[in-house]
Order: C-alpha cells, then sequence, then structure tokens
C-alpha cells in the first residue's frame, strides 16, 4: 500500500488501555491488563497497517503488557520474581486509575453549560463568529475498534492476488461524501457493505479518517458502546424543531 | 437612591459589559450604594430572569456578572450567527482537565499522567487562551509551569478555580468498570 495519510494521534498507550477495559467491561486490575494484552497488540497492528502515526510509548506499553501477561501465565510462590517487576504492574494499574479521573474530570467540565456551545454573550456574537465549541464525541479508538469489526468479516488476505485495485482514499473520500449526500447520515459500518477485499475496507476507513481531520465529516455515537454514525459536517445547520417557517433566509454559506 | 433605581441601573451595566464586571467594579460605579443591597439586588435580578421565561441568564463566572443567553436557546442563536463547530478533540479535553486540577504544572507532568506526547495538545490550548504559561519551575531546565486562564472559567461557565467539582477518588474506580463516556448532549448540564 503506498498511500500515506498521515494522521495525529494524540491518544497514547493508557487511552487505548482505558477503552479496551472499557469495552470489556473489566475493572482495572492487573489480571485485566493481562487479559487485554492480545487486544491491545492486534489494535497496535491494525494502527501500524493504517499507518498511522504511533508513538514509540505504545510500544512501550506492549512490552510491558506482555512483560505483565508473562507473569500472570507462571506458577505463583517461585522466588524468582523480584521487588521491582511486582511494581510494574501494580504502577500501571495506579497510572491508569489516576488517569481514568482525569478522563472522568474532562467529562464532568464536557457537561458544563459552554460558552459559545451552550451559553453565549454579546461579546461572543461580534467577535467570534464561526467559533462555537464542540467536543468530538468518537475517539480513535472507537473507531478502530468498529474497524476491526468490520475486518472480522473477511478472511485474511493468505493469497496475494495481482489485482490493479481501482479504489483510492481520494476516490472513496468522494464516495462517501456523496454517500453522505444522498443518506444524510450513515451507521459507520454500513459504508463497508459493498467493499469486496480487506484493502478496499482499509482504504475506506482512510477515507473517513482524512474526511474527519480535514472536518468534512461528523462522527457521532449514541451510546458508548452504540452504533458509530457519520454525517456530513459541512451540511447547513438546522437545530432540531427550528422555526423554519419564519421564512428567513440563511444563505451565503 | 431607590431600589428599583439601581436595580435598573444595574441591568443597564451588565448589559453593556463585555466581560464579566466584579462586585468591586459595580460598587466602584454605584457609589454609595452599599456592597449588601447591590448584592441582594443581583440575587434578585438572576431569579427574575430564571423564573420569568426569559431569554437571558445572570451568570456569576470568572469572578464578575456576566448576562448570557439562556441555553435552551443555543440552537437558535447559532442559527443567527451561523456557528460553524470548531472542536475540542478528547485529548486537549482530558489535557486541560489536568492542567484545571494539577496547575501549576509542567508539560511532563502532564505528559506522566498521560503517557503520551502532548507537546501540540498543549499548543492548542494556549492558542485557544484555555490555558497559558504562568511560571517556571525552578529545577534544572526551568520548565514552563502551565496554569488556566479567566477565559477558561467564562468558557466553563465557572465562579472560580474551587468551583471545579472535587476529582473523584480513585479507589472509587478500582472496584467497578470505569463508568460510561456521556456523549455531549443538551440535556444533560450540570447546574451551571
Amino acid at each position: 500500500m503506498t498511500f500515506k495519510v498521515q494522521q495525529e494521534v494524540f491518544e497514547g498507550p493508557l487511552d487505548l488501555l482505558l477503552h479496551l477495559i472499557k469495552k470489556n467491561e473489566v475493572a482495572i486490575t492487573e489480571i485485566s491488563l493481562a487479559a487485554i494484552t492480545e487486544q491491545y497488540l492486534a489494535t497496535l497492528e491494525l494502527m501500524q497497517t493504517l499507518n498511522l502515526n504511533v508513538a514509540g510509548e505504545f510500544l512501550v506499553m506492549a512490552a510491558t503488557l506482555i512483560h505483565i501477561k508473562s507473569r500472570t501465565l507462571l506458577p505463583p510462590g517461585d522466588d524468582g520474581d523480584d521487588d521491582a517487576e511486582e511494581d510494574s504492574a501494580g504502577d500501571l494499574v495506579q497510572q491508569l486509575l489516576e488517569y481514568q479521573r482525569f478522563k472522568e474530570a474532562a467529562r464532568a467540565l464536557e457537561s458544563r453549560e459552554l460558552l459559545r456551545r451552550d451559553v453565549f454573550t454579546r461579546e461572543a456574537a461580534a467577535e467570534d463568529r464561526e467559533e462555537t465549541v464542540e467536543f468530538a464525541a468518537v475517539s480513535l479508538f472507537d473507531l478502530l475498534s468498529a474497524l476491526r469489526d468490520v475486518l472480522a468479516r473477511w478472511p485474511a488476505d493468505t493469497v496475494h492476488e495481482v489485482v490493479l485495485e481501482k479504489a483510492s482514499v481520494r476516490d472513496k473520500m468522494a464516495f462517501i461524501l456523496d454517500y453522505l449526500r444522498r443518506c444524510g447520515r450513515a451507521v459507520f459500518q454500513s459504508l463497508f457493505d459493498e467493499a469486496t477485499s480487506r484493502l478496499e475496507v482499509v482504504v475506506l476507513f482512510l477515507a473517513v479518517l482524512e474526511l474527519v481531520r480535514i472536518r468534512a465529516l461528523r462522527v457521532w455515537q449514541e451510546v458508548p458502546t452504540g452504533p458509530i454514525e457519520l454525517e456530513l459536517a459541512a451540511a447547513p445547520f438546522i437545530p432540531p424543531e427550528a422555526p423554519e417557517e419564519t421564512g428567513m433566509d440563511r444563505d451565503g454559506t | 437612591m431607590e431600589r428599583e433605581r439601581v436595580k435598573s441601573i444595574l441591568e443597564s451595566l451588565l448589559f453593556v459589559a463585555v466581560e464579566p464586571i466584579s462586585a468591586r467594579r459595580i460598587e466602584e460605579v454605584l457609589d454609595g450604594v452599599e456592597r449588601k443591597e447591590i448584592a441582594s439586588i443581583l440575587d434578585e435580578l438572576r431569579n427574575e430572569y430564571e423564573s420569568g421565561g426569559r431569554g437571558i441568564r445572570l451568570a456569576e463566572v470568572a469572578g464578575g456578572y456576566q448576562l448570557r443567553t439562556a441555553s435552551e436557546n443555543a440552537d437558535w442563536v447559532k442559527k443567527l450567527h451561523q456557528l460553524k463547530p470548531q472542536r475540542l478533540s478528547r485529548a486537549t479535553l482530558e489535557t486541560l482537565a489536568i492542567v484545571a486540577y494539577r496547575q501549576p504544572i509542567t508539560r511532563a507532568e502532564i505528559e506522566k499522567i498521560r503517557g503520551v506526547d502532548v507537546g501540540a495538545v498543549l499548543a492548542t490550548l494556549v492558542e485557544r487562551r484555555l490555558v497559558r504559561v504562568v511560571a517556571r519551575k525552578d529545577v534544572p531546565g526551568k520548565p514552563f509551569l502551565y496554569g488556566t486562564t479567566p477565559e477558561f472559567l467564562e468558557t466553563f461557565s465557572l465562579k472560580d478555580l474551587s468551583q471545579l467539582p472535587t476529582l473523584k477518588e480513585a479507589e472509587q474506580f478500582a472496584q467497578s468498570p470505569p463508568p460510561e463516556a456521556t456523549p455531549p448532549s443538551s440535556e444533560e448540564k450540570a447546574e451551571g
């Protein structure tokens, strides 16, 4: 694959771990860390396949997890374990718990009445046009999890066919925009209904990421584990139950 | 001065003020009116806006008083001004939360909590004027210490930093799966 979409990843290995912990509905403990190691590694591999800018921290964490997991597989009670090893797992659990607190705090902040999202002042109207604060509801890891589900439908490409794939990221971006213009809104998974190969799925996914990056696309999730929905961001803003009958014209966009 | 008259003047002051006006500034302007009376009139105004089904609210933010639109009218206000959403990513928001609760804090200290480079995210927060450099830490290298700005308080409808909800104890998360994320929704609001 020669395409390069350099997607900046601002989320780190701790975010991925907490995402997996939440997805698996387990508590933050050493044992659950060992249990989700494989999922962590699978996601990491997927990120590398997608040419995402995987930070070195992800690899360091992978090593830590493998180490933790290997310890849980060994018979207990052996004196070989030294205290330093004991600590690496305990430290990670503590770090995750601490980070979890801030994630919670971030959610609390987000649910407050936000200036220029929920409430406005006169000054905001005059000076800061085009600025309303909003938070992306879906994290990269939600998308990656959804992609893994989609990819699971296809067997691994064991045979290398030499077929010229017609799908470029650019084509797929156009396809998605066109699809959304027709449907308005789409469930993430439904984008892949007509894909014929893993490569096409991957290209489609990269197109989604790129559209999100250039802010042509909004990605939403009504409930944390629910379906991920896509819609055009460029669509004119129509508030729910807006008084359209006033006949006020809002052109000029 | 008669109470009704003071109330009328106060409302005019709040209407023209661009930034939140502090109680002290109001006292200066309304020279001779007792602080206690001003506070009680502000309360009265706030109640009138809230209970009268009006489109304006009197908020206490960033150490002052400010008139704001009622949150239930947000969609219409955005429509009038054709505001486009400008997003703060989850990573940005979490970094902001860390700065808010742990300020003053260095970049390295934030990265220790988040486990990933926060340079770009921090730059975004500084650019949005939600975070600023407040000092340099007295350790080798003299790294910048970051803290939140008055704009942060205004943006998140906080009177001051003490109004930040208390951080939950880590132990609360240890026993159960992490709470589920709530997508932004206009129904669920803190008291603001």
